[in-house]
C-alpha cells in the first residue's frame, strides 16, 4: 500500500518501523545493502530489494550476518554508502569483523542495523547489544519510533562518514513491527560512484583504508581519536534526538531512551505527574552526551532508569555521576539495581507504573478489583493455545516418523534441534523429538562431540537438524570439522525450500534471489557429497519411505550421513498452487471412535489443527476451515477412515 | 476531522495467528492515519507464523502518538475473531465499559485437539463476554463468508461489523478507499466490498 520511495517530502503514511528504516536509508543515498534475515528486522530487506532497481540500490540475502557485513564494508570502502542490518543474535556471528573494523574504520558511511527483541517475541535469547557498542567504541543511536526510525537511520550515515566509524542504530521489535505515522524527507539527488582509492599507509592511519596488521599500536590510538570526535557530535546531537520535558526541578528524574520512553510519558499521562516528574530523553546513547547528563543529573535529588534488558544507561550515568562537582546533592538512583526496574522481559506501561508507584507511594488500579479478579478466574478456565506447526507442514509428518522410527531402533537414539520452524520439534507439536537447541548451527557443532564418544561406550544414534537457510549460514564449518574428524552422526537437512520462520526469505540453495533475478542455486547434496558424506534425500509426506531411509542411515554406523527432507513449506505452496490438494473428510462408518483401540491416534496422539474431534458424535473430524488438505492423516488412521480426495 | 470518543481511543484485534489478523489491524489503521489520527498498530504474537494467540493494539489519538501496547485494562473496543481468544484479551485488557464484536466460530487449540484441555461451552463463553463487556455484538463471520464461498471473506465482514458499531472514527468510505487499492482485480473488490456492507449491516443501529 505504501511507495516507500515516493518522492513527496512531508507526506505522511503508516509505516512499519522497518518500513522506516528503508526509507531513512534511501534518504541517506544508501548504496548498497547486505543482512541475513532475523526477527525482528527481516522487513527491511525486501522493502529495499523492491524498489532497488530504480533506485540504483544493491539489496541482498548474504549467507550469515558477518558476510553482510563484511560485504558492506567492502561497498564503504570503495566510497558507496552501505548497511549491514541483522538481529541481536546476528551481531555475535559479525562480531569478530567489527573488531578488526574497527581498528581500520570505514571510508563511505557504513551502518550496523541491529534489531533486540526484548520480551522476547520471536527469539532464543534477549540479548542487549547496546553493551557491543560501548565495548567495541562506536556510536549508538536508539529511535523512541518510526518517525526517529527513519531520522536516526538516514543521520547515521553522515556520523558514521564524519568519524570514519561504523554507527550503529539499534531497534526493538515494538519499534520495528509496530506501525505508525511517517512523515518522509527528501529523496537525494547525488550519483554513487565507486572506486577503491589506494591511500593505504601504515604510518598515516588518518588517510585511507587500512590493514590491521602489523598495526594495532598504530590503530589503536587512531581509533580512540575518532571515538572522541563522536563525542562532540553527540553533545550536539539535533534536539529531536534528545532532550527533557518537564519542570525546572523535577522531584524525580526519569532518565530513559527507545521506547521506553515513549512508555514514560504515557506512565506519567496516566498518574498525572507530569508537573513534578521530568523525562530526560536520549538517542545518541553511546557515548552518552556527558555534560547533558549532568545539567539534569543538578536539578534533580532522585532518579528512575527506565530502559529494558540491561542497565546499560543506568550504569554509564552513575558512573559519570562520580564525576560530579563537590558539594552537589546527593543524589538517589533507582532501576534495575535497586529492583524498581526488571532486567529482563520487555518493558510497558504498566511496568513503569508500578515503578513510579513504589518510589512515591499510593496505589494504581486500573480497574475494579473484583471486576478484575472474576475476569481473570474466568480466562483461567481458558485452554492454552500453544505454538503449533501449521497445518500441512512437512515437519510434522518428519517428527512424527522420527519419534517412531527411533522407537523402533530402541537404542535410545535422540535428535539435536537448531533455529528455524523445526525448534517446535523440541516442543508438543514435533512431538518433543528436538532434545537440545543453541544457536544456529549448533546442532550440528554439538553432535560432531556427542560423536566422538565411542570410547567412553556412547552408543545411541545421534541426529542432527539443520535448515536449509541454516546449512549455508552456520552448518558448513561444523559439517568439514565432524566430517574431517570421523564423527558420527546423522545430519538431518530439514530443507522446505525457504528461510520459512522469518518470512520466507531466498537462501543460496534457491532459484531466484531476494531482487527477484534468477541465481544458480547450490545443491546441498552436492556440499555434502564433495565433503565424503552418504546423501540420502526423502520426502516427509512419504512417511514409510522416510522411515526406511532413516533406519538404513541409523545402521549403516559410520561418519556423517546426511539425509535430505525434502518438502516445500505449506505456506509457499498454497500461496504458488491456491489450493489444497485434497478435501479431506471423516467416513463416520469407518471410525469407531473410543472402540478403535487405536487410543483417537488422529486426535490424541498426532494432533494437526486441521483435524478435531467431535464430543457429540465420538468421532474424529475435519475442520474445514484450519485443514490445508495435505491428505497426510489418511496414512495415520489404522481403520483407513479418514479419506482424502483429489480437489 | 471526525471526533474521537476518547483520547487516546484504544482497540484490540484478538486471533489465532493465520486468521489474518495482523492484516485486518494494518487496514484499519491505515483507515485512521487517512482520515488524520495518530495511529499506532502493535503486534504480539509468539514465535510460531500460525496457531498461537496474537494480539493487535491500535492506538488512536489527535494529539500524539502513544505506546504499541494498550495499558491493562484501557480497552475501549475488543474485535474478536475467536472467542477464546477474545475472552484472553480481556482478562488483561477490558474493562466494564469494554465493547466488543466477537465471532463465534471456534478454533481448537491442539490440547483441546488431543483431549488434555476442555474448550468452554460456547454458549456460556459467548454469556461471559457479554457480562463483562459493557455491549456486545456476537457476528457470525466464518458461518456468512462460507455462505459467500470463501472463509476469507470473514475478515472482511469483521471489518463491516467494527464500522457499523460506530465506535472508530472511520466509516465504510475510508475503508472501501484501500479496498480499492489493494484489490486490483474488479471480482476480488466488489466481493469484499459485499462483504462488507453485509457485517455493517450484523451491527449498525444494533
Amino acid at each position: 500500500m505504501t511507495d516507500i520511495d515516493m518522492d513527496a517530502p512531508g507526506k505522511i503514511d503508516l509505516l512499519l518501523g522497518n518500513e522506516a528504516i528503508a526509507r531513512g536509508a534511501l534518504e541517506a543515498g544508501v548504496g548498497f545493502v547486505s543482512a541475513y534475515p532475523g526477527t525482528p528486522s527481516s522487513e527491511i530487506i525486501p522493502t529495499l530489494a523492491d524498489v532497488a532497481k530504480q533506485n540504483n540500490i544493491y539489496v541482498e540475502w548474504a549467507a550469515n550476518e558477518k558476510v553482510a557485513l563484511e560485504s558492506a564494508a567492502g561497498a564503504s570502502f570503495a566510497g558507496i554508502r552501505s548497511m549491514a542490518v541483522m538481529k541481536q543474535n546476528g551481531i555475535n556471528v559479525a562480531l569478530d569483523f567489527i573488531a578488526n573494523l574497527q581498528m581500520t574504520g570505514i571510508e563511505a558511511g557504513l551502518v550496523l542495523l541491529v534489531a533486540d527483541d526484548p520480551g522476547p517475541l520471536s527469539s532464543s535469547n534477549e540479548e542487549d547489544t547496546r553493551i557491543v557498542a560501548k565495548w567495541m567504541d562506536f556510536p549508538l543511536l536508539e529511535p523512541c519510533c518510526a518517525q526517529e526510525a527513519l531520522e536516526m537511520t538516514r543521520w547515521a550515515f553522515e556520523i558514521s562518514e564524519q568519524c570514519g566509524l561504523i554507527c550503529m542504530v539499534r531497534t526493538v521489535s515494538r519499534i520495528g513491527h509496530t506501525r505508525a505515522n511517517v512523515s518522509m524527507g527528501d529523496l537525494p539527488r547525488f550519483e554513487k560512484k565507486a572506486y577503491f582509492k589506494d591511500t593505504w599507509n601504515m604510518y598515516n592511519p588518518a588517510k585511507g583504508i587500512h590493514c590491521t596488521v602489523g598495526g594495532p599500536l598504530v590503530l589503536h590510538p587512531e581509533k580512540i581519536r575518532k571515538f572522541a570526535k563522536v563525542k562532540g557530535i553527540f553533545e550536539n546531537a539535533p534536539k529531536e534526538f534528545n532532550w527533557y520535558e518537564g519542570p525546572e526541578n523535577p522531584e524525580l528524574l526519569v532518565i530513559t531512551s527507545g521506547v521506553s520512553y515513549i512508555y514514560a510519558r504515557e506512565a506519567l499521562e496516566i498518574l498525572k505527574q507530569g508537573k513534578k516528574i521530568g523525562i530526560l530523553k536520549l538517542g545518541t546513547i553511546w557515548p552518552i552526551p556527558e555534560e547533558l547528563v549532568i545539567k539534569h543529573l543538578l536539578t534533580t535529588k532522585q532518579v528512575l532508569f527506565v530502559e529494558e534488558l540491561e542497565p546499560f544507561i543506568e550504569r554509564n550515568v552513575m558512573e559519570l555521576a562520580a564525576t560530579l562537582p563537590a558539594g552537589s546533592p546527593r543524589i538517589e538512583f533507582c532501576g534495575m539495581r535497586t529492583g524498581h526496574m526488571r532486567g529482563y522481559g520487555d518493558v510497558n506501561v504498566d511496568l513503569v507504573i508500578d515503578a513510579l508507584v513504589k518510589i512515591n507511594g499510593g496505589s494504581y488500579e486500573p480497574r475494579d478489583s473484583k471486576y478484575s479478579e472474576e475476569l481473570s478466574a474466568l480466562t483461567q478456565m481458558n485452554p492454552e493455545r500453544p505454538w503449533e506447526l501449521c497445518p500441512g507442514c512437512p515437519y510434522r509428518p518428519f517428527f512424527w516418523t522420527l519419534k517412531n522410527t527411533l522407537q523402533l531402533d530402541g537404542r535410545d537414539g535422540f535428535a539435536l534441534d537448531d533455529v528455524g520452524c523445526y525448534t517446535l520439534g523440541a516442543f508438543n507439536s514435533g512431538y518433543w523429538q528436538g532434545r537440545t537447541s543453541h544457536a544456529m548451527g549448533s546442532a550440528f557443532g554439538v553432535s560432531c562431540g556427542l560423536g566422538k564418544l565411542r570410547q567412553f561406550g556412547f552408543k545411541q544414534p545421534v541426529l542432527a537438524m539443520v535448515g536449509d537457510s541454516t546449512f549455508f549460514h552456520a552448518a558448513m564449518p561444523a559439517l568439514a570439522s565432524g566430517v574431517w574428524n570421523r564423527s558420527n552422526f546423522i545430519g538431518l537437512v530439514m530443507d522446505n525450500s525457504a528461510t520459512a520462520m522469518t518470512g520466507h526469505q531466498p537462501h543460496p540453495g534457491l532459484e531466484k534471489n531476494v531482487m527477484g533475478e534468477s541465481a544458480k542455486p547450490i545443491s546441498t547434496e552436492a556440499v555434502c557429497r564433495s565433503m565424503g558424506c552418504r546423501v540420502e534425500v526423502c520426502d516427509p509426506f512419504d512417511m514409510e519411505g522416510t522411515k526406511n531411509a532413516l533406519l538404513d542411515l541409523i545402521e549403516d554406523d559410520d561418519g556423517v550421513r546426511i539425509l535430505v527432507v525434502r518438502r516445500v513449506c505449506e505456506l509457499v505452496r498454497a500461496r504458488i498452487e491456491k489450493k489444497a490438494p485434497f478435501i479431506m473428510h471423516v467416513d463416520i462408518e469407518k471410525c469407531i471412535g473410543e472402540d478403535c483401540g487405536c487410543g483417537r491416534v488422529c486426535t490424541r496422539m498426532f494432533h494437526c489443527p486441521g483435524l478435531m474431534w467431535d464430543e457429540k458424535t465420538g468421532r474424529s473430524a475435519i475442520d474445514e476451515v484450519m485443514c490445508a488438505g495435505c491428505g497426510v492423516c489418511a496414512d495415520i488412521c489404522p481403520r483407513g477412515a479418514i479419506i482424502k480426495e483429489i480437489t | 476531522m471526525k471526533t474521537l470518543s476518547k483520547d487516546p481511543l484504544n482497540v484490540l484485534v484478538a486471533g489465532v495467528g493465520g486468521q489474518g489478523n495482523v492484516l485486518l489491524a494494518q487496514i484499519l489503521g491505515q483507515a485512521l492515519m487517512r482520515e488524520g489520527f495518530f495511529t499506532v498498530v502493535g503486534d504480539t504474537f509468539g514465535a510460531a507464523q500460525r496457531g498461537g494467540s496474537v494480539a493487535s493494539h491500535i492506538r488512536i489519538s489527535k494529539d500524539i502518538e502513544y505506546s504499541s501496547i494498550v495499558p491493562k485494562g484501557h480497552a475501549d473496543f475488543i474485535l474478536g475473531m475467536e472467542p477464546s481468544e477474545t475472552l484472553r484479551v480481556m482478562g488483561e485488557y477490558s474493562n466494564p465499559n469494554t465493547r466488543v464484536v466477537t465471532n463465534p466460530r471456534i478454533v481448537y487449540p491442539p490440547p483441546v485437539i488431543s483431549g488434555a484441555a476442555k474448550y468452554p461451552d460456547i454458549d456460556e463463553l459467548l454469556a461471559n463476554i457479554e457480562n463483562y463487556s459493557r455491549k456486545l455484538w456476537v457476528v457470525n463471520a466464518t458461518e456468512e463468508a462460507l455462505k459467500m464461498g470463501n472463509r476469507l471473506y470473514a475478515n472482511t465482514i469483521l471489518m463491516g461489523a467494527t464500522i457499523g458499531t460506530n465506535i472508530l472514527p472511520i466509516d465504510r468510505s475510508s475503508v472501501a478507499s484501500i479496498y480499492e487499492e489493494k484489490f486490483t482485480r474488479p471480482d476480488l473488490f466488489e466481493a469484499n466490498i459485499k462483504a462488507l456492507d453485509l457485517g455493517i449491516l450484523l451491527t449498525q443501529g444494533k
